[in-house]
């Protein structure tokens, strides 16, 4: 664990940390007002939207990317709206409908521009690239108080750092709101709270940590991160404030054991070559909520829904 | 065709009462598609009394309370609390919703739900004291609920469940008080500890109104009713209001003749 750690693993390591908690924390009211399918459609049509921002700057450059990412998130609240309304379609197969139509239509238009001069395409869309984030300038421990090295940081580091900030101030400040409103909504409004612009807001709130995070580490993972530890952490407890935790707790494993996986697992069984950081972190992700349905103090609760 | 029962002379001592009444509701219409659920009612509730909201299955009796409470929007109307408008009166207000109309396997405490109730002493960020412990801790013993305070809320039974949610409404202390349907699906138990619970309200001067549905009870349990079929169909204290005529014109033909005789014994 040495200069090697540093320059290679400690950046990857740590944006995969944050984006992943970063998605499992908003993932938790998601999950309990039945909308964890959200973090699924904002990552999807994140895709068409960065491919336009980049038809229209002609390079890949954060800020027009992140704009139409969020320029594509609005189109498709309104959209599942619409169709839910017009076609009178329940919720679910609206936004099911939406996103997968979106995503298409973004691997369409990458395939018709010609971005083989940047490093944009559906595979990076699908798993990031993780493990390129790395840190050249960072030579060893001691780097981390070099102002020159610090300067070199993977920009995604401190803008997954600053989103994590964003969506834990968010929760924290709107703590009481959140928990009121998400178990019930109606007794909510009676206490005047603006449960509608709460629930915008707790929307807005996910997909900036989706876009953030699609950008770092692609849609794998934040699909993964938006559901998997707030489901497993359910089984753990039956109280908010420690499911919340937990699901930080299990958020934080999958990306250092995936990650860990990923670089050294297919060596130690004799596979030869690492594979995809990210498919390994959801893997894991998914892996954990299979234990806890298995052996998780809470996972069998008299008003769980049942799996009839 | 609006019928109403209510005498002309009680009529107009209403009209008179409508500033300082705790719910005054003016030509509410409410709709959630192309037919009104409510429409065009007017209700004042009388202070310090029980008033029970009675009609059959889908006749408004829960929209009408959710429009008054601003949960679901009015397509018309005009709601007034303690003679201001709602928004300036939220804290005057408590509110006991449907059982089913939340999931109880959500991860919270008996404890955490009363708590919910002072949410607006609280604020944002303001610091949980013991007295706010204390408050809840109360609450809870005047449901008869104590020893259920660390419990997951999906543990309880149905009628158990009813009552923290009375409980939570407790601790909102507040002057009036809305209730869904409180004795929906309960053991005997509970009604009984519920009603003990509105009753001693009462005693204190809040006014106490409730979506109900039990039609046999209401004599026994209220002082004023209020008969709805979408329209006002009759308003009023109970020997005025509760006969057969209204039940009759409320209820039409889901009622016989004879179960109207049994349900509404002279007085």
């Amino acid at each position: 664990m040495g200069s090697e750690f540093v320059t290679l693993s400690l950046t990857p390591l740590l944006i995969g940390i944050f984006a992943a908690v970063a998605c499992a924390l908003p993932g938790n009211f998601l999950l309990l007002r039945k909308q964890a399918l959200i973090g699924d459609a904002i990552s999807h049509v994140a895709l068409p939207g960065i491919v336009v921002a980049f038809l229209l700057t002609g390079a890949i450059s954060t800020w027009p990317m992140m704009l139409g990412a969020a320029g594509a998130a609005v189109v498709a609240v309104v959209m599942i709206e619409g169709i839910r309304r017009l076609g009178r379609i329940e919720p679910g197969a609206a936004m099911g409908v939406v996103f997968t139509t979106l995503f298409a239509a973004g691997v369409l238009l990458l395939e018709q521009s010609d971005t083989s001069s940047v490093h944009l395409d559906v595979e990076h869309a699908l798993y990031g690239n993780l493990e390129s984030l790395i840190w050249l300038d960072g030579t060893g421990w001691g780097s981390l108080l070099d102002p020159e090295a610090l300067a070199y940081l993977p920009v995604e580091l401190p803008r997954m750092a600053a989103t994590l900030v964003v969506v834990a101030g968010f929760i924290a400040l709107f703590w009481r709101p959140l928990k009121i409103s998400t178990f019930d909504e109606g007794f909510a409004r009676t206490m005047g709270m603006r449960t509608d612009l709460l629930g915008l807001a707790l929307v807005i709130t996910a997909a900036i940590a989706a876009v953030a995070a699609f950008d770092a580490v692609g849609s794998i993972i934040v699909i993964a991160m938006f559901i998997c530890p707030p489901a497993a952490a359910r089984m753990m407890t039956n109280r908010l404030e420690v499911q919340i935790a937990w699901s930080v707790v299990f958020a934080t494993l999958s990306a250092i054991i995936g990650y860990v996986f990923a670089g050294y697992g297919p060596i130690w069984i004799g596979m030869g070559d690492a594979v995809s950081a990210a498919g390994m972190i959801a893997t894991v992700s998914g892996l954990i909520l299979a234990i806890t349905a298995l052996v998780g103090p809470c996972r069998a609760r008299a008003g769980a829904p049942s799996g009839v | 065709m609006q019928l109403s029962l209510a005498s002309q002379n009680g009529q107009t001592a209403r009209e008179e009462g409508l500033d300082q009444s705790p719910l005054a509701i003016r030509g509410l219409t409410v709709s959630y598609g192309e037919k009104p659920a409510v429409f065009s009612v007017d209700m004042t509730v009388v202070p310090g009394q029980m008033t029970a909201i009675i009609g059959p299955n889908g006749a408004g009796k829960s929209t009408l309370l959710k429009a008054a409470l601003g949960i679901v929007p009015p397509v018309s109307g005009r709601v007034q609390v303690f003679g201001r408008p709602l928004d300036h009166q939220r804290a005057r207000i408590a509110y006991v919703p449907q059982r089913a109309s939340v999931d109880w396997d959500f991860p919270t405490r008996v404890i955490d739900v009363v708590m919910m109730g002072l949410y607006r002493e609280l604020g944002l960020l303001g610091r949980i004291r013991g007295t706010h412990h204390k408050i809840a801790r109360d609450c809870l013993e005047r449901v008869g609920m104590s020893e259920f305070a660390e419990r997951q809320i999906g543990q309880l039974s149905g009628g158990q469940q009813q009552r923290v949610f009375l409980a939570r409404a407790l601790a909102q202390g507040a002057d009036l008080y809305l209730l869904d349907e409180p004795f929906a699906g309960v053991d005997a138990a509970t009604e009984k500890a519920i009603i003990g619970v509105l009753k001693a309200l009462r005693a204190e001067g809040k006014t106490v109104v409730v979506v109900h549905h039990d039609l046999a009870t209401v004599q026994d349990y209220f002082d004023n009713v209020f008969l709805i079929n979408t329209r006002k169909v009759a308003e009023g204290a109970v020997a005025e209001a509760f006969t057969p005529e209204s039940l009759q014109a409320a209820y039409g033909g889901r009622l016989a003749t004879a179960q109207i005789e049994q349900i509404v014994r002279p007085a």
